[in-house]
């Protein structure tokens, strides 16, 4: 068995034999036997052409991929519009005497150069999506039409590289996945693979003995295995089945309301700790962001992120939910999160210590570069906002009257806003026992359900010599969900979990039963859930009673 | 002349789509449009691949600057389009 590492573009697997894509040798030639006003004549027709495959391209895509990733065939077309190719090709045409093909040849060559050459990882990617728009005028030119891909037996395909009109063009029905030696994460051929679904590693160090030796893309490792012994086969075959499953159940799934057999609604949204997530939200079919924890803008970072910098990541991610609610909860920092330029002090007792919305009252232009990026974002979508760690109404108050102050400051400014709507985390008992009280002041709650079983219970859940005295089924946590749902409802507030109760499957029923509106989970957890709340009958005698 | 100056909010910066609509919108326009990168190159911004190689990032600030033709509807569009999209 021989194993090789790339980088990983889906979260798949496929097993099969590989097959090495080698594109057709093109014989160019150099010196042109036609006159230059002949040979400009050819390339003005060719580029014409190649447009024309182009639009024929996007319309393809539109199908398979959707308007935001066919884009890039519209881009192509423009590309090939482009004053400075066209001048270059014609250059080089008059000055060297040469062929059509060589000069859209030697220009592409240079113009991906050049954006190779670029600080950007995204934008060097974009040397590939030249030498895309050169190969098909060459291609139209030699009358060699369209790069096909190859027939016969389903296989991983392995090419040094696929261009994005030659990956959407795969049969899906006979392509696994594929492995490229060049290309990169960010490239529109990355992109079109992970949404026509096809697992794939690029930056993969192959050879031409690959050839037709059955092999295993684990995209979750990204992995290649060539040969892979039994065990490991076997093993690859079952992480398969459940992927496949997982999609299977998302097909089934997937834009059908969460209801019981009996009618009642609830929402399943995700919990996200980075901009990636958000994506898997999306594949999950998750009706919103529950839980969008804002900490890994500063825990990633060495200072302080900025106002701008932090605006940038909200639009992108509620721009990716397109309209689907995102709640952001605001800086939760402290105990076992730590940034070093925050400078907290060392605590006894972190868990009960300074962080969170702590944090956040008495550094207020911290907080502030937070507010005013979320409320910029909420141009773009639909956003609300959600403090963590709630002992007090004043608190609530105050937090309230900060995001006031940026939103008159915003408005001031004449910057664009949505509305926002305010929610706490419920994590504190004492947040439960005056509910009724913080509930008058916000529109929603989320219960930390980690945090709360953890102060109900004064149980460490970092200790494991606890375990025996954990139990996340304790009445005490379950009464004081209930008590909150009540509460909550009785001043028109909604109320979610985005703990990891949430996901706990055996509780589901009893959450329903309590009244809960949402519950957030991991990405992951989104479809079973799912699943298992339009099989319930609330209107039977419940199975299981836990308080 | 006129002139704005613009902090790029798209995490990816002026990247191939929007790049794309930039040259459709500054094409329609009967003035001509320069697009800087602050501290680096600039480019027409009726050019695609010009524009796209200014290599702008999300967080960069670009120096937008329109000549001719109807300077003040010109300049009014721009932005409008730099908020909208970038």
């Amino acid at each position: 068995m021989q194993v090789a590492t790339g980088k990983s573009i889906l979260n798949g697997i496929a097993i099969g034999p590989l097959r090495i894509h080698k594109r057709a040798e093109m014989k160019i030639s150099m010196t042109s036997a036609l006159t230059p006003e002949k040979e400009l004549a050819r390339f003005k027709e060719a580029r014409l052409k190649a447009q024309e495959q182009l639009g024929k391209l996007y319309e393809k895509a539109l199908e398979k991929v959707g308007e935001d990733n066919a884009a890039i065939f519209e881009i192509h077309q423009m590309l090939l519009d482009d004053v400075d190719y066209t001048d270059a090709v014609k250059n080089v045409i008059e000055t060297q005497n040469a062929t059509a093909e060589y000069a859209v040849t030697a220009t592409g060559d240079s113009f991906a150069a050049a954006f190779a050459a670029l600080e950007d990882a995204y934008m060097r990617a974009r040397s590939v999506d030249i030498k895309d728009i050169s190969h098909r005028v060459v291609n139209v030119l030699l009358g060699s039409g369209d790069a096909q891909m190859p027939d016969g037996q389903p296989a991983i395909l392995v090419a040094d590289d696929l261009t994005p009109s030659e990956t959407v063009q795969l049969d899906r029905s006979k392509i696994l996945g594929f492995i490229t030696r060049h290309g990169s994460s960010n490239s529109h051929t990355a992109i079109l693979a992970r949404t026509m679904n096809i697992p794939a590693l690029v930056g993969v160090d192959f050879d031409e003995s690959w050839d037709g030796r059955l092999a295993v893309l684990d995209g979750y490792n990204s992995r290649v295995y060539i040969e892979p012994t039994a065990g490991l086969l076997s093993a690859m075959e079952e992480k398969r089945k459940g992927h496949l499953k997982q999609e299977a159940l998302l097909q089934g799934l997937k834009r059908k309301p969460n209801v019981t057999l009996d009618g009642r609604e609830i929402k399943v949204y995700a919990n996200t700790g980075n901009v990636e997530d958000v994506g898997l939200a999306l594949q999950n079919d998750a009706q919103g962001i529950g839980l969008f924890r804002s900490e890994f803008l500063y825990l990633d970072s060495e200072d302080y992120p900025t106002e701008d910098q932090q605006f940038a990541i909200y639009k992108r991610v509620v721009e990716t939910m397109a309209g689907k609610k995102v709640i952001i909860r605001t800086l939760d920092i402290g105990a076992d999160k730590q940034a070093d330029y925050f400078n907290l002090d060392k605590e006894e007792n972190p868990a009960l210590g300074y962080r969170a919305i702590r944090i956040c009252l008495t550094r207020r232009d911290v907080f502030k570069q937070q507010l005013r990026a979320i409320l910029r974002a909420s141009a773009f979508g639909t956003v609300s906002i959600m403090f963590p760690m709630v002992i007090s109404v004043r608190e609530v108050r105050d937090a309230k009257e900060i995001l006031e102050e940026c939103r008159a400051e915003l408005q001031a400014e004449g910057a664009a806003m949505g509305r926002v709507e305010v929610g706490i985390m419920v994590e504190t008992p004492a947040a439960v026992m005056i509910a009724d009280e913080l509930a008058e002041e916000v529109e929603f709650f989320s219960l930390g359900t980690n945090d709360l079983t953890q102060y109900t219970l004064a149980i460490d859940r970092q200790n494991p010599k606890l375990d025996t005295f954990y139990d996340p089924h304790h009445p005490a946590v379950l009464r004081m969900i209930r008590q909150t749902v009540e509460a909550g409802h009785r001043h028109n507030c909604w109320v979610g979990i985005c703990g990891e109760l949430g996901a706990d499957q055996t509780l589901t029923e009893t959450f329903l039963r309590m009244g809960l509106d949402e519950l957030s989970v991991s990405p992951a957890a989104v479809l079973p859930l799912r699943k298992l709340i339009r099989s319930l009958d609330l209107g039977q005698e419940a199975k299981k009673t836990f308080e | 002349m006129k002139k704005f100056e613009y902090v790029i909010t798209d995490g990816l910066g002026i990247h191939a789509r929007p790049a794309g609509l930039l040259v459709k919108a500054a094409k329609a326009l009967d003035s001509a449009v320069t697009v800087e990168k602050s501290g680096g190159k600039s480019a027409d911004a009726t050019r695609l691949m010009a524009v796209m190689g200014l290599g702008v990032k999300g967080g960069d600030t670009v120096i937008v600057t329109i000549e001719g033709g109807n300077e003040e509807a010109s300049a009014a569009a721009m932005e409008a389009f730099f908020k909208e999209n970038l």
